[in-house]
């Protein structure tokens, strides 16, 4: 093969590195896009936030809670709350790949000699990295609810906040990868995630619910995000899952969406690839 | 420059192997479902040579385009860049060829630096080598003093040369440019013909642009005619307008059928219809004029004669006008 390419003038021939470096640079551009669009991040730490105050709120004072020791809504609802902020950065950061589709930006990428699977990486790293960057900004609420955490803990709380988001965001990237339009990407965020989400435990808990819906939330992964957040912040609250088998189950359904994602990006086809 | 070999005739491509093809397209076919979108095409492209691939919307040059840049893998033939199969060889490929399309491909909320940079990256070039390489290419295509700019305060034309410098960073040595010129003003686009026709002569770079505009073509090495799918011409912008043999003339009138089918007997010349305009080729083209209005009193409301363009050639091979959806076709 190389014969042929020998005759021609020899060029500086680049590393043959086509992993690390690209996910590295799809990984940077990712973060920087984010922080340089300044609505995309008051949105994303807002709306959560005033979710919780007016929806906590509201609900505190017209139902008092069953269960749970007592405990105000606002306190029961902040695990639920972080994970939605978790959920709305990582999958509306995969809208990204959409916009990077219509625009040229990926057709550039799609032809570097750059391996497909740095371009999950790099995308799936980078909306990660923003999704547990936003949890964690919100986590400084926590003495508000009476939340004192420890070292040990709050290192416990970064890795399923990051487990979860990584999760997210590879179901994101597989949501998006195909689409050509954002408007389908909300439609199925709607239709399928925020019901994801209000059945993992964020709003009410899974002891109360009736058998069905029990068994929809013990297969909803979320629920084992949610979970694993309320037993390490309330120590006291009765738990369903240890937080052992919780995060196992996220690690599981983290690997099983990235390997989705890994799969639907190396798909070869003579259709136009974007 | 190339040598001035005679045209290749479309139903003869013959592949000189002395030649050192730097592109090589053999018989590359494909189809979207029923529709067929490459009908079996085949010519060569030489190495430094400033190639241009033209044709109507439709032609089946954006197909070719990206089989030729390897994201699609053609239904039947191949196509070899560098010695490399775009359908097999696509990783070892990527490193030799810069690809630029006609949609942006820069991200406007990063600098021109940063634009470049992250390039690099997906090239494997890194570290100071790179730092060198974005320096020069900024220089190169006049962005320097810019550099920590975001892309989305530049001009369409700051940023198409902000794509092409993307294009050359890693050192190609074929690049293919689609449609280049889109959107941007006539001095820019002088600007970036002027780099590509550089870029040929110092740095040997092998360019090849697809284009709708004739006059975009005529400024290429070569040429290939698409249309509907098929090579219909291919030959330097000069050897094709030869072929005309004469001038172009054209009539118009309120019958054109039935003038077209009175020229052909009355002078024993071809004449053909095509929207509405009688159109027919022939040597003194000023002189035959003088025949035409004076035989055919009253029925003339215009007519031209000019020296054969690019259009004339496509007509010419294909029977239609460049612009129309198969409105015009050649009624004898």
């Amino acid at each position: 093969m190389a014969t042929q390419a020998a005759t021609f003038p020899a060029q500086v021939v680049p590393s043959r590195n086509e992993l690390v470096l690209p996910a590295f640079t799809l990984w940077w551009r990712e973060v920087v896009r984010f922080y340089r669009q300044r609505s995309r991040v008051v949105g994303v730490i807002a709306s959560p936030i005033l979710f919780w105050l007016v929806i906590g709120s509201g609900f505190g004072t017209s139902f008092r809670s069953g269960g749970q020791n007592g405990q105000h809504y606002l306190d029961y609802f902040y695990p639920g709350a972080l994970i939605m902020i978790v959920l709305f950065t990582s999958i509306f950061t995969m809208m990204s790949v959409i916009e990077d589709r219509k625009e040229g930006f990926l057709l550039s990428v799609l032809v570097a000699p750059v391996s497909r699977s740095a371009i999950v990486l790099g995308k799936v790293l980078g909306g990660t990295t923003l999704a547990t960057i936003q949890g964690l900004i919100f986590l400084a609420f926590a003495p508000w609810v009476g939340v004192h955490l420890s070292v040990a803990t709050f290192l416990l709380v970064a890795l399923t906040v990051f487990l979860v988001s990584f999760a997210l965001t590879a179901l994101g990237f597989v949501i998006a990868w195909p689409m050509d339009s954002t408007q389908a990407f909300h439609a199925i965020i709607n239709l399928f995630l925020i019901p994801l989400w209000l059945l993992s435990g964020a709003m009410f808990p899974l002891s109360g619910a009736s058998v069905w819906l029990r068994v929809v939330m013990r297969i909803n992964p979320l629920t084992y995000g949610v979970e694993a957040l309320r037993s390490l912040l309330y120590p006291t609250s009765v738990s369903e899952f240890s937080i052992f088998s919780s995060l196992a189950t996220l690690v599981l359904f983290s690997l099983f969406m990235f390997g989705l994602a890994f799969v639907m990006v190396n798909r070869r086809t003579n259709k136009p690839a974007a | 420059m190339p040598s001035k070999l005679p045209a290749l005739a479309v139903d003869d491509p013959e592949t000189d192997p002395n030649t050192s093809a730097a592109i090589s397209i053999q018989n590359l076919l494909h189809r979207y479902g029923d529709h067929t979108a490459l009908d079996g095409v085949t010519f060569d492209v030489r190495a430094a040579e400033l190639f241009g691939l033209l044709g109507p919307n439709g032609s089946g040059k954006t197909t070719m385009f990206r089989i030729l840049s390897a994201l699609m893998v053609p239904v039947g033939g191949r196509a070899v860049i560098l010695g490399y199969d775009t359908a097999k060889d696509a990783n070892e490929l990527r490193r030799h060829i810069g690809v630029v399309f006609q949609a942006q491909s820069i991200d406007e909320k990063l600098t021109a630096a940063e634009n470049l940079r992250h390039q690099g990256h997906l090239y494997g070039l890194h570290g100071r080598a790179l730092t060198l390489r974005i320096d020069e290419m900024l220089q190169r295509v006049g962005l320097a003093d810019r550099a920590k700019e975001k892309a989305e305060t530049f001009s369409g034309g700051m940023q198409r040369r902000l794509e092409l410098a993307k294009g050359l960073l890693h050192h190609p040595s074929v690049l293919l440019l689609d449609e280049p010129t889109t959107g941007l003003d006539p001095g820019a686009r002088i600007d970036l013909w002027q780099y590509l026709h550089i870029l040929r002569d110092q740095e040997k770079v092998t360019v090849l642009v697809t284009t709708h505009l004739m006059e975009e073509a005529g400024r290429c090495d070569r040429l290939a005619f698409l249309n509907q799918g098929k090579l219909v011409a291919l030959g330097t912008p000069l050897e094709l307008k030869r072929e005309i043999g004469g001038d172009v003339i054209v009539l118009d009138t309120k019958d054109p059928e039935s003038l077209a089918d009175r020229i052909r007997i009355r002078f024993n010349t071809e004449a053909h219809v095509i929207q509405n305009q009688v159109r027919l080729e022939r040597k003194e083209g000023h002189r035959f004029i003088t025949d035409l209005v004076e035989t055919y009193p009253g029925e003339i409301e215009a007519i031209s004669v000019s020296k054969p363009s690019l259009e004339d050639v496509f007509i010419r091979r294909t029977g239609h006008r460049f612009w129309t959806d198969r409105g015009g076709e050649v009624k004898q």
